[in-house]
């Protein structure tokens, strides 16, 4: 009889079958879309209403880009989705970031979705820019947002910035929405929640949105975001599904193996442990 | 018609002209219904007068509390119309006499009742009025008020519960610093990870491989760096009496050069300063997943006996310790990034949680001044845990009324 | 002296930051904005310290004849090429710029492919390490399980009750078991600040006493 029995021979499998087997299941979604419905949770409704809120063309709403390239699959439908949003109800937008690498990338989504919707900039929308420093730069900002940001990204003045006119700092902006695979949305409440009273939302990556659930139910966010499902949570509320949606069926497969790869391997060291048990008695 | 048969202005064009004419008076006597217009008054001989709607009422000016000065608050009471949809702002005006003199200070949108008026002189009377706008840019005026000065605090008291706070948690990490200054045995337990350390170092030894030290992405004013850097001294120490190779790849140029000075220091303590290599402590990246890539570089090339992940961690941690895991490597891992902890307890054969990170410094030197910070710390902590017991039981005695509700309300400061 | 010195301006600054916190009177805020001014003209600095350190080690790769020298070659030549179009390209601030295009198609893909490897090592530790040998264990796999299928769409076809009851996992048991370990972080944390303000904690100076 062989020694290695199957159960065996499958807690030793080479990880790169397991791998091969998530290539597939991310792929195949791809070729036969699922299209399976997404229900809203009150995290993200809770966003959704307060940009919905937002009145048009008068103070802006604040969006910190903070995300790096690494993370842009599962943060930039995202912004993309509440971009939209704004723009939809012709309410301004004020863009920044505070990560090096967040400039390109903000600049990316603002450009694509003021393009979607005809916006006009310096009317409708602004480019602040990046500024290095994290803490600085949002306690700066809730003195005089001119302090950090004296000219927009293009070396504009903010003076000869028409929807700039007016908004000296957090009293002037009703919400600010940070977007981050990284620390910045506790940056954000440490030193502007907590400090001004400013009101914040946030977009992390799922791993991390369970850490957020303690400041949404303290009131310390006013919406929260997380991952790929979030973003396709939002889509659906505006009703334009794109690449968060689009993600939610590879998503949903690789859960399904997840799952299924816990319970072979369970099941599999169970077996092998009772029978060495049963060996080592015999 | 004149009775002599001449034509004469019919009687009808001579009504549209005075029509025309009074209108024409009517306008040019007041091109701005802003400037003689009353609480709840419209302006006289309008007749071709625009809907009025009603101004926004009860207004309040106060000086801003807990501020740097120069800004006065403002509240009132929307306007009745608000609700119609036909108000599109409120504009806040100010002067420096109650009756003239008042310019636009700024504005707001509908359903925002309140406006904080910055930028002013401290100790100057200032009067303010409020008007609800309309789409036709029409103004309704508020009452005056004032006159309000602003001036600065010198303490912000919704912070004295903060206050509170800290003078506690102070008194209790200087009490327990002294007393151990003093001599007092102080007792903390085992932490498993950091005993682990010289077995990790022992194998490296035997193996004649190296041991990596990652000490995560954040920089210097992050705690959790500032105790991977700590525990690095100690790991330093031991690789240095041993002679084993230490790498340690470093995310943030500051973190870099302190890490330097730290090994360089601890192998001049264990009298071989000519072991220390300067290029084995080295700046990778500070990109993300670049750094990923390169510490795995570095692990796939090396095959490093003994991984250390002491720090902050993001998304990176699980990529880093399956590799590390691959490789054949034993992982002591430690961090405060609580997002981070199942995948390192996954993969690491030992894992310091959260605050046992910061325990680390004092637990391997022993040293009786940072054993009495500890202490300190678990006495506050202390502290806290029979408070939230105690806001508990008295939350869920006032949720079903065998208490007011408002009992506990002179202990609550709000920010 | 040389760690006097450090000791003493760490100590001012410290309970200056901390005292300000409780002081809003201009006399000492306009003070605070000019730190954070310093502040943020320092953290730019920081670049810069990175930059040369990690020229002159693979310049010293390079220099040596090290093994891997060809991956030196190649980091000091991205570094080259992304400081020329990004400083001395006219347009290097437009989306168009060869600065831009090099970024958003050579480096955004690199990165987000490296952080998609974590789908694979997440599946391969969840089959080789999520065993369910306590009670707690199996407690923390069944939450999982929960919370995986409640996250997917997939998750509301096979019962109506599993979103909802990721919905309860996640703000009840889990938020829970946050705040307690963030108020015990955070307690670390300040002890941790306080003792290198006061100068018990010198790790960051480097080196010993």
């Amino acid at each position: 009889m062989d020694g290695r029995s199957l159960f065996d021979k499958i807690l030793k499998i080479d990880r790169r079958w397991i791998f091969l087997l998530v290539g597939i299941a991310v792929v195949i979604p791809f070729f036969l879309p699922l299209g399976l419905p997404v229900v809203v949770t009150p995290p993200v409704q809770s966003l959704f209403d307060e940009v919905d809120r937002l009145p048009p063309n008068s103070q802006p709403l604040l969006m910190s880009i903070d995300y790096a390239p690494a993370t842009l699959p599962e943060l930039e439908p995202m912004s993309l989705a509440i971009l939209r949003h704004a723009f939809e109800r012709d309410v301004n937008v004020a863009v920044m970031t505070l990560h090096p690498a967040g400039y390109g990338l903000a600049e990316r989504a603002l450009l694509q979705a003021a393009e979607e919707y005809g916006m006009v900039y310096g009317e409708d929308y602004v480019f602040l820019g990046f500024q290095p420093g994290v803490s600085a730069v949002i306690l700066s900002l809730g003195v005089n947002i001119r302090n950090v940001f004296p000219e927009d990204a293009y070396g504009t003045s903010l003076s000869q910035i028409p929807m700039m006119e007016g908004i000296r700092n957090f009293d002037d902006v009703p919400l600010a929405v940070t977007l981050a695979g990284w620390s910045a949305a506790e940056a954000w409440i440490y030193y502007a929640v907590e400090p001004y009273g400013q009101r914040v939302a946030a977009g992390v990556t799922a791993v991390m949105a369970t850490d957020y659930y303690p400041y949404l139910g303290a009131g310390q966010l006013v919406g929260l975001l997380g991952g790929m499902r979030g973003a396709a949570e939002y889509e659906a509320l505006i009703e334009h599904p794109d690449q968060g949606w689009r993600g939610m069926d590879s998503q949903s497969i690789i859960h399904m193996l997840i799952i299924l790869l816990i319970v072979v391997g369970n099941v599999a060291y169970f077996v092998t442990g009772r029978k060495k048990k049963l060996v080592s008695q015999g | 018609m004149y009775a002599d048969g001449e034509r004469s202005i019919p009687s009808e064009s001579i009504r549209w002209a005075v029509v025309v004419v009074v209108a024409l008076a009517a306008l040019l006597s007041c091109p701005a219904a802003v400037c003689a217009q009353e609480e709840g008054e419209s302006t006289e001989g309008d007749t071709l007068a625009a809907v009025t709607y009603a101004p926004p009422t009860g207004l309040t000016s106060v000086d801003t509390p807990n501020d740097r000065g120069s800004a006065i608050t403002l509240s009132w009471e929307a306007s009745a119309d608000e609700t119609t949809g036909v108000i599109t702002s409120y504009e806040i005006y100010r002067s420096t006499h109650p009756d003239t003199g008042f310019a636009y200070a700024g504005k707001v949108p509908p359903g925002i009742t309140v406006y904080r008026d910055s930028g002013l002189e401290n100790d100057i009377e200032y009067y303010h009025r409020v008007a609800a706008a309309s789409a036709e840019t029409t103004l309704f005026f508020s009452a005056t008020v004032g006159p309000t000065t602003a001036f600065p605090q010198w303490f912000n008291s919704n912070r004295v519960n903060v206050l509170i706070g800290v003078i506690i948690f102070v008194s209790a990490i200087v009490y327990f610093v002294t007393s151990a200054r003093a001599g007092k045995e102080l007792f903390i337990r085992r932490l498993a990870g950091l005993d682990e350390l010289d077995n990790a170092v022992g194998r490296a030894t035997e193996m004649g491989k190296p041991i990596l030290y990652i000490t995560g992405l954040s920089g210097i004013s992050d705690v959790a760096t500032i105790a991977a850097i700590n525990i690095l001294g100690e790991v330093a120490k031991k690789t240095a009496e041993y002679n084993t190779r230490l790498i340690v790849p470093c995310a943030d140029p500051i973190v870099m050069a302190v890490e330097q000075e730290v090994v360089r220091e601890a192998y001049a303590e264990v009298g071989r300063p000519e072991g220390y290599n300067e290029d084995d402590v080295f700046y990778l990246t500070r990109s993300q997943f670049a750094y990923v890539a390169g510490v795995n570089g570095i692990m796939v090339r090396q095959r490093p006996a003994t991984i250390l992940y002491m720090g902050m961690f993001y998304a990176e941690s699980l990529v880093l310790a399956e590799t590390g895991s691959s490789v054949g490597s034993i992982q002591i891992a430690g961090t405060d990034a609580v997002t981070q902890l199942p995948f390192f307890i996954t993969s690491c054969d030992y894992t310091l949680i959260g605050e046992e990170l910061y325990a680390a410094s004092a637990y391997l030197s022993r040293e009786p001044v940072l054993l009495g910070g500890l202490k300190g710390q678990d006495t506050v902590k202390f502290i806290v845990g029979v408070l939230l017991i105690v806001g508990f039981i008295v939350a869920t005695l006032a949720a079903t009324n065998v208490i007011p509700a408002d009992f506990m309300a002179p202990l609550y400061v709000t920010g | 002296m040389r760690r006097q010195i450090p000791l003493m301006l760490c100590f001012i600054a410290g309970v200056f930051t901390a005292v300000q916190y409780f002081i809003p009177h201009p006399a000492i805020q306009d003070f605070q904005e000019r730190f954070l001014a310093w502040l943020m003209t320092l953290l730019a600095f920081a670049f810069l310290l990175g930059t040369v350190s990690l020229i002159r080690l693979h310049w010293h790769k390079i220099r040596n004849k090290a093994d891997d020298r060809g991956y030196s070659f190649v980091a000091l030549a991205g570094l080259l090429v992304m400081i020329g179009f990004g400083f001395f390209h006219p347009a290097h601030h437009s989306p168009g710029s060869p600065f831009n295009t090099l970024f958003q198609n050579v480096q955004v893909p690199i990165e987000a492919t490296m952080f998609s490897l974590l789908a694979f090592y997440i599946a391969s530790a969840a089959f080789r390490a999520f065993r369910a040998r306590t009670m707690e264990a199996t407690l923390l796999l069944v939450a999982a399980t929960i919370v995986m299928l409640g996250r997917v769409p997939l998750g509301e076809l096979i019962h109506e009750q599993i979103p909802i009851a990721t919905r309860w996992i996640l703000e009840v048991p889990n938020m829970a078991s946050k705040r307690g370990i963030m108020i015990g972080v955070g307690l670390g944390m300040m002890a941790t600040a306080l003792k290198i303000v006061l100068g018990i904690e010198r790790a960051w100076m480097g080196g010993g006493d």
